[in-house]
């Protein structure tokens, strides 16, 4: 085993274990400490795949922001109620659907084509910023400038939802 | 490593999102769930470009570049979606001072 699939191994191990107690915690905190650390395994296999910038952008923008949103907003609800009434069958048939897909997800995709090549570890430099952002700022300026009049509209609709009164 | 591997990586974390979504009842966990299963196709288009990158260097040095940009995009609309859902869901808590999805169920009646 080299490095590379050690650390492959731990990184999925500690994505999956961590996302599934996203969705098992009681406790709202708890989870969002549990997505940050799946947020923290996926920005590693980035860096295992050489995607440098989009690895740091992980981090920064996902754990960094917005899971201090959620934060916050768990905190200043104050929710330290349990969820009441809960169905238990909902519960069942809810895990039975989820792996349903699983399952039929990994029948369909096992044996396609694409299936035994290989995702380039350790090296290849399209992921580093210089690459990045030379096609960024030539080819894709356009949906760069829209994204900006998107993130302005989110503010301004945030700001008008989340106002008091009416 | 096999591309394989980062198919059923990411089938399994965007299928624990969707039971999240299933399952719970807080609306800002299934919230969170949807964030996971975000994170588990941005984790595909990657390992996908470099997959393309590999195969493709001969001819085309910057192949594959498009997937992390479509990436870089997914978290820019991502993070405009966080910031829209959670004043909803934080309007929502002043007017039922709950955030159970149960109890919205006005429409209903």
């Amino acid at each position: 085993m080299t490095v590379t699939e050690i650390l492959f191994w731990f990184l999925s191990a500690l994505a999956v274990v961590s996302a599934i107690n996203v969705v098992i915690s009681k406790n709202p905190v708890f989870s969002v400490l549990w997505l940050i650390l799946t947020f923290f395994s996926i920005s590693g296999h980035y860096i295992l795949l050489n995607a440098q910038f989009l690895a740091v952008v992980n981090i920064i923008v996902y754990a960094g922001a917005i899971m201090v949103l959620f934060l916050f907003v768990i905190m200043l609800m104050n929710l330290n109620n349990a969820e009441t009434k809960k169905n238990k069958w909902l519960k069942v048939a809810g895990v039975i659907a989820g792996g349903c897909m699983l399952l039929v997800m990994i029948a369909a995709l096992k044996d396609a084509d694409t299936a035994q090549q290989l995702a380039q570890t350790k090296e290849g430099n399209i992921g580093l910023i210089s690459y990045l952002g030379k096609a960024l700022f030539n080819e894709y300026v356009v949906p760069f400038e829209i994204s900006s009049v998107l993130f302005l509209s989110a503010m301004v609709g945030a700001v008008v939802i989340g106002k008091k009164g009416d | 490593m096999p591309i394989n591997y980062y198919i059923f990586l990411s089938i399994a974390l965007f299928c624990i999102g969707v039971v999240g979504v299933l399952t719970r009842r807080n609306a800002i966990i299934i919230f969170m769930c949807i964030e996971l299963m975000l994170n588990a196709v941005n984790l595909m288009l990657v390992a996908f470009s470099k997959m393309h990158h590999v195969n493709q260097a001969a001819t085309n040095a910057t192949a594959g570049i498009d997937g992390q940009l479509f990436v870089f995009f997914i978290m820019v609309v991502a993070a405009a979606e966080v910031s829209v859902g959670l004043a909803i869901i934080v309007m929502m808590y002043r007017n039922v001072h709950s955030v159970d999805v149960n109890f919205l169920n006005r429409l209903k009646h």
